[in-house]
């Protein structure tokens, strides 16, 4: 009795201690300016959130809190709590005919809504929002994810192969200050091939050497590397153009055939890239499925044990970051073109911080986390950016962001919508399956 | 010479001033079942990692004839190499990929030996398709083999100790090994598990006509199903021969199976 007590305050604790964060966090008046005065000033002044109501600001934390907390437990009576995990542990599979035909309806759902957005939306600035914002982070998070969920190495210097990818289109469409290859600028379109065989030999090269680290070793060389693709972007003024950046612009897309001309606006870029993001969820699913993926998994939970059966674990851990690097090259090459300008400034840590947040918030190794985390996550930046509300500044996104993801980590750990492998393997850490977990949990079935 | 899996000649292993093995000479023959025993801290797991890639002796030679007619040097091969060349391997603490079921644990031992195939992957030609086939009937066959067929869509965690040891077994055999070599496989089973597991490690050699090794501390399924031992202690060989010819070795005695009569005598 007394230890579920004690696990029932702690949760109410936890709560009221986060959302007299958010409260700090935000400050007086919603933005980080002042945030130690954000608590005290919280009990005095109404503020408007998001132009919807108007409210002493500790009252919305309040509750947001209670709300949380009941819907926790509303999710733990049923059965969606240690029970319904334990059952879905030993079950290991689902009813697959229900499945497949609630994941086929999702499917067209989906399709629809992405079809018509270019239409409902006509604010061209939204539009390229939405392409630049959005959809070019899908596909980043995407190929983060098979680094990240898949091979389980944390790459933070993910940004490196992105920059490469956009300067690889400028130089190619003759816009650096060294010459095209052959002194023959080519389109826009015809770069991004090139781009993306650079960035996979970039990681490749990057990879190789270094993917026999582990752990956090590996993250401090790939943040290192990121760091100096952006001293080099930067400095090599004479190859990169320094912080001024590429100029003339880069062309946008044109497609030419016989007389047509097609010249890609914002609605041709966004239906292009998620073309891509259509067959990379098709290839990487096929992937996820095979002997690659499996052998992925293996070398993520016990690395000496794939080793015993014979999974060479650097081949598979480079092969990951190849793929990883030539999709967020191929990100690169299409932002780029579609900007029109590279700049130095836009290749910094929080880059490669901002998709790995992504993937984490999304599910690790999930491809449809990985997706719908991101249009969450970047839909929201997106909005806040065209409709922000009263006294809202660009950098307070973040701090919203986080609180998002501080609520993510404790309710669902393993990501909006995790996949089932990544789902067992942290709920088998936390239940410390079979032994000391039935005991320590207090919910005995 | 053929007729050797494992040639171990003069193998010195040293952690900096630990010697853990100490110029050890052992043949493991081709289709034999040969125990490694020996007290605590004997070098047992050592020899073990040492065969198989894991550690890397700074004395002696270990040669690898796997196939027969293409003998290789196991010192200086990374555990994988040595692993596709042909030896399969149980771990002491069991280990397996604890999120996936009993299949896709046997399964991707089965499949570990082909290419990489991330392009083959994504295509999905009928090469692929073909090798996935392959691999689910070998696989089914193997927990039929090893009697997990039932548990096959468990999560391997929450398989029984002795599940695991055979699993572990099965995931082995997947790779299509030469030799399997066993560490302490009845470590934390009950008496009907080791008998199953005795059983078990004989119809491997049997009906597979696979070559085992076994290191094991339980001295009733070492003498029951090992046709050869031979005896570590202090990280060298201290005597090798039948079940029989070891029961009855005074070096043996004094320094493993002991008695509290050779103990006082030698105390006094």
């Amino acid at each position: 009795m007394s230890t579920e007590m004690r696990v029932h305050l702690r949760r109410w604790l936890s709560f009221f201690a986060m959302a007299a964060l958010i409260a700090i966090m935000t400050g007086p008046s919603g933005s980080n300016n002042a945030p130690v005065q954000g608590l005290t000033q919280s009990f005095a002044q109404p503020y408007s959130y998001f132009g919807l109501f108007r409210a002493q600001r500790w009252m919305i934390f309040f509750t947001f809190a209670l709300v949380a907390l009941g819907l926790q437990t509303l999710w733990r009576r049923s059965g969606g709590g240690v029970r319904a995990r334990t059952a879905v542990l030993r079950q290991g599979f689902e009813a697959p005919g229900r499945r497949r035909a609630t994941v086929l309806s999702a499917v067209v759902v989906v399709a629809l809504v992405a079809l018509f957005i270019p239409h409902l939306i006509s604010n061209p600035g939204i539009q390229s929002g939405i392409v630049e914002q959005v959809l070019a982070y899908v596909i980043l998070a995407l190929g983060l994810n098979v680094v990240v969920g898949w091979a389980g190495l944390l790459d933070l210097g993910y940004v490196g192969f992105y920059a490469i990818g956009a300067y690889v289109t400028a130089w190619m469409t003759g816009r650096l200050p060294i010459a095209a290859p052959f002194h023959h600028p080519v389109s826009s379109f015809a770069a991004i091939p090139v781009a993306i065989v650079f960035t996979m030999l970039a990681g490749v090269i990057l990879g190789a050497p270094t993917l026999r680290l582990r752990g956090d070793y590996l993250a401090i060389v790939t943040l290192g590397f990121g760091e100096i693709i952006l001293v080099f972007s930067n400095n090599l003024t004479n190859v990169t153009g320094g912080s001024q950046g590429t100029n003339p612009y880069i062309p946008s897309f044109t497609f030419r055939i016989g007389g047509l001309k097609y010249l890609f606006g914002n609605v041709g870029y966004y239906f292009l890239v998620a073309g891509f993001v259509v067959v990379t969820i098709v290839l990487f699913r096929l992937l996820e499925h095979s002997r690659v993926g499996r052998a992925w998994t293996a070398i993520r939970e016990d690395e000496v044990a794939a080793e015993s059966i014979g999974i060479n674990p650097l081949k598979y851990k480079v092969m990951a970051f190849a793929i990883g690097a030539s999709v967020s090259g191929f990100a690169g090459a299409v932002t780029a073109s579609q900007i029109g300008v590279v700049y130095p400034s836009t290749f910094s840590l929080y880059f490669s911080v901002n998709v790995l947040t992504l993937v984490i918030f999304g599910g690790m190794g999930s491809i449809v986390g990985v997706i719908f985390g991101s249009i969450l996550v970047q839909g929201i930046a997106v909005y806040l950016r065209f409709y922000p509300p009263s006294g809202y500044q660009a950098s307070d996104l973040y701090m919203y962001l986080g609180a998002l993801l501080i609520m993510m980590m404790i309710y669902r750990p393993a990501g909006l919508i995790p996949s089932r492998r990544r789902r067992r393997e942290i709920y088998q850490a936390e239940d410390g399956i079979g032994h000391e977990g039935d005991v320590l949990l207090g919910e005995q079935s | 010479m053929s007729d050797l899996v494992f040639d171990v000649k003069n193998i010195t292993l040293r952690f900096g001033g630990v010697v853990s093995l100490n110029d050890v000479t052992m043949e493991h023959r081709r289709g034999e079942i040969l125990a490694v025993i020996g007290p605590n801290g004997a070098g047992k797991t050592s020899l073990f990692n040492s065969l198989t890639g894991v550690y890397r002796p700074q004395e002696g030679t270990i040669t690898l004839n796997a196939r027969e007619g293409h003998p290789i040097s196991v010192i200086g091969r990374g555990a994988y190499r040595i692993a596709s060349a042909g030896v399969a391997r149980t771990f002491q603490a069991s280990r397996m990929f604890s999120a996936l079921t009993t299949f896709e644990n046997v399964k991707i031992g089965a499949e570990s030996h082909k290419g990489l195939g991330a392009v083959g992957a994504m295509v999905r030609g009928p090469a692929t398709r073909r090798g996935e086939r392959e691999s689910d009937q070998k696989t089914f066959e193997l927990l039929e083999f090893v009697g997990l067929k039932d548990q096959a869509n468990t999560l391997s965690a929450s398989l029984s100790y002795g599940a695991r040891r055979r699993l572990e077994i099965a995931r082995g055999l997947a790779t299509n090994p030469v030799a399997l070599l066993l560490d302490e496989p009845a470590a934390g089973t009950n008496p009907a598990e080791k008998l199953e597991l005795a059983n078990l490690i004989r119809r491997v050699r049997d009906e597979l006509g696979v070559t085992i090794l076994l290191i094991e501390h339980d001295m009733k399924l070492v003498m029951s199903v090992a046709e050869r031992l031979y005896v570590l202690n202090f990280g060298s060989v201290i005597a090798t021969g039948s079940p029989a010819e070891i029961r009855s070795n005074q070096a043996v005695i004094d320094a493993y199976l002991g008695s509290s009569e050779t103990q006082t005598s030698e105390a006094s």
